[in-house]
């Protein structure tokens, strides 16, 4: 462990620092622009300097190793004087434009420039233009603002994987771009607006729209898919302005997928804001009391028996205690949240986590994918996987349909059989997941929403067992959800239950045998089939499912409540409210609560904390917040017969799988050019 | 009858080249390039690659050319790019077949360079940076070329010509342009970079 004096204090740092890093352990800040810590060391930007004993010149902490007995200093004239002259270069060909510049506010090298700036320019020179690049429709440059610091082509290159952003020409002309007009087709591209440490990296749908310091910050968590995402909601009055990653080291690091940063124009269109009737034939704006009236009426003469629950994937938990608690009261055991019909009965809950925990791949050594494309399904996961792979010693290999996942997977097979040669030891790769030290199964959401879904999972449990995957200290069975609301569904036990239907047997419709349905937030069935069942939908979106309804209730997105959601690892997480909700929208737990009164069922759960409390007693793995509970191994699956279809991916287009991303506008526009492939002539001249 | 546009008469400086592809002789040389390198390293065989298929291309790299090399190497677009973006050596737009490369830094300044680009200027018939009208020539200033001890020097495609004075470029660009090839090396006589007015040490011959 090398020993360092920074400022006459003396360091010990993990050998294979840099100086930078044993700066920052004695306390010191040092100012930095191209130094990112999850990108590999540039060392180009020169603001990093720092004077180092027995050398005749500053030298740049970032690049520099942690030696024995360096002795640092990083508070004398000379480190002053030299980062005020690298500024002073940086500043050369920068604008002046700060007062327009999206970036103001939270601008490194505004900052910066307060500590180290001239107050006056020395140049005298034009300044060099450059063009502006098209790089999609989720990101707008000012390229005359950019200084060079190329992290957002380290992160395109190190983490997104997919190598489409350089640097041209050299010295004063470089300018960073694709050459050739070309949108960055990463899921994670967004994330070098908010490395960009100028405003030469913007949001494009944010442009100009607001300034940051008018934004009130709302700590929370997104539920566009599984993974559960940390972010910021940045509002202003009662609009989401913009989404940005928060640092949760254990789920995204600090990226955020484009969905999730990019969706929230969604949440202004399209929205369910008042409740409606079916009368006539039409849906008409109505009113809570005669919503509700509706359903009383209409129910009085049901056999409970013929009532049903369908729990949609962007629910909180806190509703899903309180349609459970509804269901119970009613008296039906038609109540299912597994939308896509995967067959996951909930009652052993390591068949429905993601065990290894998404941290834990980094401890991985071998992973198999069995029919899923993390890539669309959970681009976080993806990063965490890549970002294993560039550590080497690690294998990847798929069931399923080939995709480019940015590292290299071998493709074992299509389809169940594959898996059941693994399982039984027939298949080369089953060696190599017995060889290694920590192997991995992911078992996407597509594999078990198949009718053969519980022979799948027998069958992947099965290949865990026998490749030592589940011991003491490791698990490396995985089930990869895409829905936010399932491992909480699962864990209340929201599945059918005596003589209960599950979702394929309701959306049969009167023919099923089911005269009302409550689709809460449900919009990912197929409709077509409920015949004249009595429909209320209750959601915020006007998506496929309020189409279908007879009656709606306005219901709140993830942004406008508190509430808890539980991501695939079975990790309790809370969002916050951003903005009430639009016009006669509620908070959904509280729509379930007043509708019980009405139709004389009454739950007697009276606010959030006495709903909490209930869940934390049906489900006391939920108590803690942001703390997995590790599932305890069982029995699960179903052996039977396997179908010879192939696997796929419940995710077809990325940009577009819930009723938020359907209705958002810049969505429309990526799926339109990254998913149904737009001519890629066209891509240059948008924008 | 107008004259031909400058397109038909430059043929291949035509800028929409569409598709790329080595000869089969460029092919194996590329080949025989590749195998230097170790084989997750094909990246590496990108200078010479570019300089081959330059070479076969009339002296520019189109788009197509770069992806072909891309594709080749399998390695990503923007890597072959911005390589061939960064060295003066490549060239990224249309420009004359022959590579005409005056060094005016300043040991060649000093010998004279001035002339030389004069010369070029006069025989040439274009400016610095400028291609000739028939498509043939490229007429362009360089940094430094290495051979300041025979300052002033020329640099056409392959080929140093050194010692030069504005005669000898004027003869130099003359013959070329009659579709010869002059000798290359020092123009003055003298072998390579020996001393000008004869030997000055080692005189004896030691027997």
């Amino acid at each position: 462990m090398p020993k360092l004096t920074i400022d006459g204090q003396e360091v010990e740092v993990p050998p294979g620092s840099t100086v930078l890093q044993a700066c920052e352990a004695a306390g010191r800040e040092i100012p930095v622009f191209c130094y990112h810590p999850r990108l590999d060391i540039a060392g180009n930007c020169r603001m990093c300097l720092v004077e180092m004993e027995k050398s005749p010149k500053p030298i740049a902490s970032c690049a520099m190793p942690a030696g024995d007995g360096m002795v640092i200093k990083t508070n004398t004239p000379l480190v002053h004087k030299a980062r005020k002259g690298v500024l002073e270069l940086l500043l050369i060909n920068h604008p002046l434009d700060c007062p327009i510049c999206d970036q103001g506010g939270e601008c490194d090298l505004q900052d910066l420039t307060l500590f180290y700036g001239p107050d006056q320019s020395r140049f005298e020179e034009n300044k060099r233009p450059v063009a502006d690049k098209y790089l999609g429709p989720l990101i707008s440059t000012h390229m005359t603002r950019c200084i060079h610091c190329t992290r957002c082509i380290r992160f395109i290159d190190q983490v997104a994987g997919v190598e489409e952003l350089g640097a041209v020409h050299r010295g004063e002309h470089m300018e960073i771009t694709t050459w050739i007009e070309k949108a960055l087709s990463s899921e994670l591209s967004g994330n070098i607006i908010d490395l960009c440490p100028v405003g030469a990296l913007n949001s494009k749908p944010y442009e100009y729209r607001a300034r940051t310091w008018e934004l009130k910050k709302t700590e929370s968590v997104d539920v566009l898919d599984a993974v559960g995402a940390n972010i910021r909601v940045d509002s202003r009055g009662s609009e989401v302005m913009r989404v940005l990653p928060r640092l949760h080291e254990d789920i995204n690091e600090e990226w955020l997928a484009d969905k999730s940063r990019f969706s929230y124009d969604g949440l202004k269109r399209r929205r369910l804001d008042v409740p409606m009737v079916k009368s006539e034939g039409r849906l008409a704006p109505s009113d809570w009391r005669t919503a509700f009236s509706t359903i009383k009426e209409r129910l009085e003469s049901v056999d409970p028996k013929r009532i049903g629950f369908i729990v949609g994937d962007l629910v909180d938990a806190e509703t899903m205690v309180m349609v459970r608690e509804l269901a119970t009261a009613i008296g039906t055991p038609h109540v299912d949240c597994r939308q896509d019909g995967a067959k996951l009965d909930g009652k052993v809950r390591a068949e429905y986590l993601f065990n290894t925990t998404i941290a834990g791949i980094e401890q991985a050594d071998a992973v198999l994918l069995v029919g899923t494309n993390p890539r669309w399904e959970a681009p976080l996961i993806n990063a965490r996987l890549r970002k294993r792979q560039l550590q080497g010693d690690f294998r990847v290999a798929r069931i399923g349909a080939p995709f480019d996942l940015t590292y290299p997977v071998e493709d074992l097979g299509a389809g169940a059989q594959t898996l059941q040669e693994l399982a039984s030891g027939q298949h080369s790769f089953a060696e190599v997941l017995k060889g290694a030290k920590n192997p991995m199964v992911i078992v996407g959401a597509g594999a078990v929403a198949r009718p053969d879904g519980a022979a799948i999972l027998a069958l992947a449990r099965e290949l865990a067992v026998a490749c030592n995957m589940v011991r003491e200290d490791w698990n490396g069975f995985n089930v990869l959800h895409t829905a936010a609301s399932r491992v909480a569904g699962l864990d209340l036990g929201l599945v059918p239950g005596e003589g209960g239907r599950d979702v394929a047997g309701m959306l049969e419709g009167a023919a099923g045998g089911m005269e009302v349905l409550f689709l809460i937030g449900a919009d990912e069935i197929d409709t077509s089939r409920l015949g004249d069942t009595f429909v209320v939908y209750q959601g915020h979106h006007g998506d496929v499912g309020a189409h279908a309804a007879d009656v709606i209730l306005p219901g709140a997105a993830y942004t406008e409540k508190n509430a808890i959601y539980v991501n695939t690892e079975g990790r309790p997480q809370r969002t916050k409210l951003a903005v009430f909700p639009p016009g006669e929208a509620k908070e959904d737990w509280k729509i379930l609560r007043a509708l019980s009164e009405v139709l004389g069922r009454v739950v007697q759960l009276n606010s959030l904390p006495e709903v909490r409390a209930r869940l934390a007693a049906l489900a006391p793995q939920l108590r803690t917040i942001d703390v997995i509970e590790p599932a305890a191994w069982g029995e699960f699956g179903r052996s039977g017969e396997l179908g010879r279809a192939a696997f796929t991916s419940p995710v077809q287009d990325f940009y577009q799988t819930n009723p938020i991303s359907r209705a958002s506008a810049v969505m429309a526009e990526c799926s339109e050019l990254f998913v149904r492939g737009a001519a890629q002539g066209a891509t240059g001249t948008h924008g | 009858m107008s004259a031909p546009s400058k397109a038909e008469v430059r043929g291949e400086m035509a800028p929409d080249v569409t598709s790329f592809e080595f000869t089969p002789a460029n092919l194996e040389e590329a080949r025989a390039v590749l195998a230097r390198f170790p084989a997750d390293r094909r990246q590496s065989a990108v200078l010479p690659l570019l300089h081959m298929a330059q070479k076969q291309h009339g002296g520019w790299l189109p788009r197509a050319v770069l992806d072909y090399l891309a594709d080749f190497l399998g390695i990503p677009k923007i890597r072959v790019y911005e390589v061939a973006s960064f060295y003066d050596m490549y060239n990224t737009e249309p420009v004359g077949r022959v590579q005409v490369r005056v060094c005016t830094t300043t040991p060649c300044w000093l010998c004279g360079s001035d002339d030389v680009v004069k010369a070029a200027r006069d025989v040439l018939g274009c400016e610095i940076g400028q291609s000739t009208d028939d498509g043939r020539f490229f007429l362009r200033e360089f940094e430094c070329l290495g051979a300041c001890s025979n300052a002033p020097v020329l640099w056409v495609d392959d080929d140093y010509y050194e010692d030069l004075d504005y005669e000898k470029t004027r003869t130099l660009l003359e013959a070329l342009k009659r579709g010869e090839t002059p000798p290359a090396g020092p123009q003055s006589g003298r072998k390579g970079s020996m001393p000008i007015g004869g030997k000055t040490t080692l005189l004896e011959t030691g027997e």
